[in-house]
C-alpha cells in the first residue's frame, strides 16, 4: 500500500468515532439528496407525463402571433409605421381552412389531430354558478388525442357521441357541484345558449386545473351552444414521438398562420416552476453535503493539529509535501466514498419506504402512492458533490500540514 | 588549518555557515562555522544552552536553510537546491534521530522502522521487511518488533527511532540531543550505538551538552554564541582563534 494510503488508514482507524460521525454526515447528506430530490423529481416525472398525456402535444388556434401587414405599412416599407388594436374583420374567429389542415396534418407519420371548439361555459347547480372551460369534441378523435378516455372514473368519453345532451365533468368538479353520473346541469355561455345537459362521464386526470375548470360536451353541441356553427378554434395533435413537437408546431404555423403551440409552449409557466423547484431543492439537499463537509474538514483539521509532530518527522525524513497534502486528502475522500456508499443505500431504502406513502389526493380511492425518481445520475450526483466537499474540506487543513516548517514543531518539542 | 578542513574525501561539509533568525531584533544563531566531516567518524558538538548546536545541526542536515555560506554534501552546493530536492536529498542521504522519538504512535515499531524506505521505494516488500527485522536485531529490538511504541520503554523507542534512522542506509547521521530524555543506562547504549555506526563506516554527528557521553565521540566541536572556538580529537580539541 502507498505510503499515504496507509498512514491516512492508520489516522482514520485511530479516531474510529470521530470517522464514524464524518462517515454518517456525509451518508445523511447523500440518502437525503437521493430521497428528497427523487421525490421531488417523481412528482415532476408523473406531473409532466399526466400533462402531456392529457393534453395536445401540439394545439392550433385560430390566434395569430404576428398580425397581417396593414396596408400603411405596405404603402411605405421603409417607413416606422405602427398601427395599434387591430381588429378582425368576422367577429365570428375560427380556424377558416380547419378541415384542410387537419387532412394535411393526420397524413403525416405518426401525427392524430381532432377538431375543437372552445368556450367559456356557466355550470348551474344548487344555485350556485361554476365558471368552466367547455371544450366540443368528437370523442372518437380526441380519444386519439388525448388520454382523456383512460382517464374516466365513471360513464364514457364515447357516451357523448350517442347522447347530444351529455356532458362529462372532472372528479373534482362533480364532487364540488355535488354532482353525480346521470344528473343534469344547467349550462349556460356567454352567446345566450341554454340547457340542461345530462353528467354522462367523469374523468380524473389528477391535474386539479383540468379536473376542475374543464368539461367536455359533444361538438355539435358546442358550436350550437356558442352560436357558432360548423366553426371550430382548436386543432389538437398528438405525435407519436413527443420530441418532434417545436418541428412540428413551427411547420404547421409557418404553412397555415395559425398561432400553433407545443406542449412546452402551452406549458412553459409550470415548466418554470419546476426549473425554480429544483434550483431550491438541489440547493437546500446539496447545502446538507456542504455541511457534511463541514464534518470532515473537523476531523481532518484536529488530525492535523494533533499529528503536527508526526508531519514534522515524516518531512524531516524526507516525506515531500505533496505526499504530506495526498495523505490528509485521501483520509477525506475515504470518509467521502464511505459516506457516499452508505448515503446510496440510506437514500434507495428512504425512496423506498416514501413510495409507500399515499400521495396528497389520492384519499379518494384512486389507491395513488408518492411516487421516487431514483435514477442514475440523482446518485451520480449526490456521490459528485459529496466527494467534491470531502476533497475541499480535506485539502483546505492539508495544505496547512504541508506548509508547516518542521524545524518549528521540532524545536519547540525540543 | 586542522585536519577536519581538508575537503577531499569529506562527506559533508559546511563553509562558513550562518544562520540569522529575521525579526524586530535579528538573532544570530550559527556565525561563520566552516567544518569538514569524513566517513567513518563520530562527532560531537557541544556547548552551553542557546549556543547553536542543534542549529547548526539543522544546517547540516538540510533542514533549514542558512542565511550565508554553504552547505555541500559528497562535494555538491545544496543553497540552490529547492525544498523538492533538499527533501529527497534528506531521504536519501541523511538519517535523524531527535531528543524525542517522534514514531508515529499507529504503527508498529517494524513499520515505524519501514517508512523511510516506504518513501524511497528502493526496497520492495520482502526484501524492506528484512532490513527493517535486521536493523531492529542490530539493537536488540527483534522481539518488539510488532508492539507499537507506546509499549516500549524510553529506551526501545530510542532505539527504534534509530533503527528508523538507519533504514536507508544512510551516509550522514544526525542525532540532536538523543539521549536527553532518556535514563544513564540507555543514554550511554544509545550512544554506544551511534559509535557503532561509526565503526561501520557512517558519519555521526550528534549534539549533545553531556560531557560523559561525549567522551565517546572522537572529535568534539564546542560552540559558543553561535561559533565554534573548539574543534578537534575528544579531550584534545584545538582552540579556535
Amino acid at each position: 500500500m502507498m505510503l499515504p494510503l496507509s498512514i491516512a488508514a492508520a489516522h482514520l482507524r485511530s479516531r474510529r468515532r470521530q470517522t464514524l460521525v464524518s462517515v454518517l454526515g456525509v451518508a445523511l447528506g447523500v440518502g437525503v439528496f437521493i430521497a428528497v430530490t427523487g421525490l421531488m423529481g417523481g412528482f415532476q416525472s408523473y406531473f409532466r407525463t399526466q400533462m402531456i398525456d392529457s393534453n395536445p402535444h401540439v394545439t392550433i388556434t385560430d390566434e395569430v402571433r404576428q398580425p397581417a401587414a396593414q396596408p400603411l405599412a405596405m404603402l411605405h416599407p421603409r417607413a416606422a409605421v405602427a398601427v395599434a388594436r387591430i381588429l378582425p374583420r368576422d367577429p365570428v374567429r375560427g380556424i377558416a381552412n380547419a378541415g384542410e389542415i387537419m387532412a394535411a396534418l393526420a397524413a403525416m407519420p405518426g401525427v392524430a389531430v381532432a377538431p375543437t371548439l372552445r368556450g367559456q361555459m356557466l355550470l348551474r347547480r344548487a344555485g350556485r354558478d361554476y365558471a368552466v372551460n367547455a371544450i366540443g369534441i368528437d370523442p372518437v378523435r380526441e380519444s386519439a388525442v388525448t388520454t382523456l378516455s383512460r382517464d374516466m372514473r365513471q360513464g364514457s368519453l364515447e357516451a357523448l357521441g350517442s347522447r347530444p345532451d351529455g356532458i362529462v365533468i372532472g372528479l373534482a368538479l362533480a364532487d364540488k357541484m355535488g354532482a353525480a353520473l346521470g344528473d343534469t346541469i344547467s349550462v349556460a355561455t356567454s352567446a345566450g345558449g341554454e340547457s340542461a345537459l345530462r353528467v354522462v362521464g367523469i374523468f380524473r386526470t389528477g391535474l386539479e386545473q383540468l379536473d376542475t375548470g374543464q368539461v367536455y360536451v359533444a361538438l355539435n353541441r358546442q358550436q350550437s351552444m356558442q352560436a357558432r356553427p360548423r366553426v371550430i378554434n382548436e386543432i389538437h395533435v398528438k405525435l407519436a414521438d413527443i420530441s418532434r413537437s417545436r418541428e412540428v408546431a413551427a411547420l404547421a404555423e409557418g404553412r397555415w398562420g395559425y398561432k400553433a403551440a407545443p406542449w412546452e409552449e402551452t406549458f412553459a409557466r409550470i415548466l418554470e416552476v419546476f426549473v425554480l423547484q429544483n434550483v431550491i431543492i438541489y440547493g437546500s439537499t446539496g447545502s446538507i453535503l456542504l455541511v457534511a463537509g463541514f464534518g470532515i474538514f473537523n476531523i481532518i483539521s484536529t488530525v492535523v493539529s494533533e499529528k503536527a509532530r508526526d508531519i514534522a518527522i515524516m518531512r524531516s525524513i524526507g516525506m515531500p509535501r505533496g505526499s504530506v497534502v495526498a495523505t490528509f486528502i485521501v483520509e477525506g475522500i475515504a470518509v467521502g466514498v464511505m459516506g457516499v456508499a452508505a448515503g446510496w443505500l440510506l437514500g434507495g431504502a428512504g425512496a423506498s419506504v416514501i413510495e409507500t406513502f399515499p400521495a396528497p389526493g389520492s384519499t379518494d380511492g384512486e389507491g395513488g402512492t408518492l411516487m421516487v425518481l431514483q435514477s442514475p445520475a440523482t446518485y451520480g450526483l449526490a456521490a459528485g458533490i459529496a466527494l467534491l466537499s470531502s476533497v475541499v474540506a480535506a485539502w483546505i487543513p492539508a495544505r496547512k500540514a504541508a506548509r508547516t516548517d518542521p524545524l518549528v514543531i521540532i524545536r519547540g518539542a525540543t | 588549518m586542522t585536519a577536519h578542513d581538508v575537503m577531499d574525501g569529506e562527506v559533508l561539509r559546511a563553509e562558513g555557515l550562518g544562520r540569522v533568525l529575521q525579526g524586530a531584533v535579528p538573532v544570530t544563531l550559527v556565525s561563520g562555522v566552516t567544518l569538514g566531516f569524513r566517513p567513518a567518524s563520530f562527532s560531537v558538538i557541544t556547548g552551553p544552552s542557546g549556543s547553536g548546536k542543534s542549529s547548526l545541526l539543522y544546517l547540516l542536515g538540510l533542514l533549514d536553510v542558512p542565511s550565508s555560506g554553504e552547505v555541500l554534501v559528497g562535494g555538491a552546493a545544496t543553497s540552490g537546491l529547492d525544498d523538492a530536492a533538499r527533501t529527497r536529498l534528506r531521504l536519501a542521504v541523511f538519517g535523524f534521530v531527535f531528543q524525542f522519538h517522534f514514531l508515529l504512535p499507529e504503527f508498529s515499531v517494524l513499520d515505524n522502522v519501514m517508512l523511510p524506505m516506504r518513501q524511497l521505494g528502493r526496497l520492495k516488500g520482502v526484501a524492506m521487511r528484512a532490513r527493517a527485522m535486521a536493523l531492529l536485531d542490530s539493537l536488540g529490538m527483534a522481539d518488539q518488533a510488532l508492539k507499537k511504541p507506546d509499549a516500549l520503554s524510553g529506551g526501545q523507542r530510542q532505539r527504534t527511532a534509530v533503527a528508523r534512522a538507519l533504514a536507508n542506509d544512510p551516509q550522514v547521521v544526525l542525532a540532536d540531543e538523543p539521549t536527553g530524555s532518556l535514563d544513564t543506562r540507555n543514554a550511554a547504549a544509545v550512544f554506544a550505538v551511534l559509535a557503532g555506526l561509526a565503526g561501520e563506516g557512517r558519519t555521526v554527528i550528534a549534539v549533545t551538552h553531556d560531557e560523559g557521553l561525549a567522551a565517546m565521540a572522537q572529535r568534539r566541536i564546542h560552540l559558543v554564541d553561535g561559533r565554534v572556538v573548539r574543534d578537534g580529537p575528544v579531550g584534545n580539541a584545538a582552540v579556535r582563534r
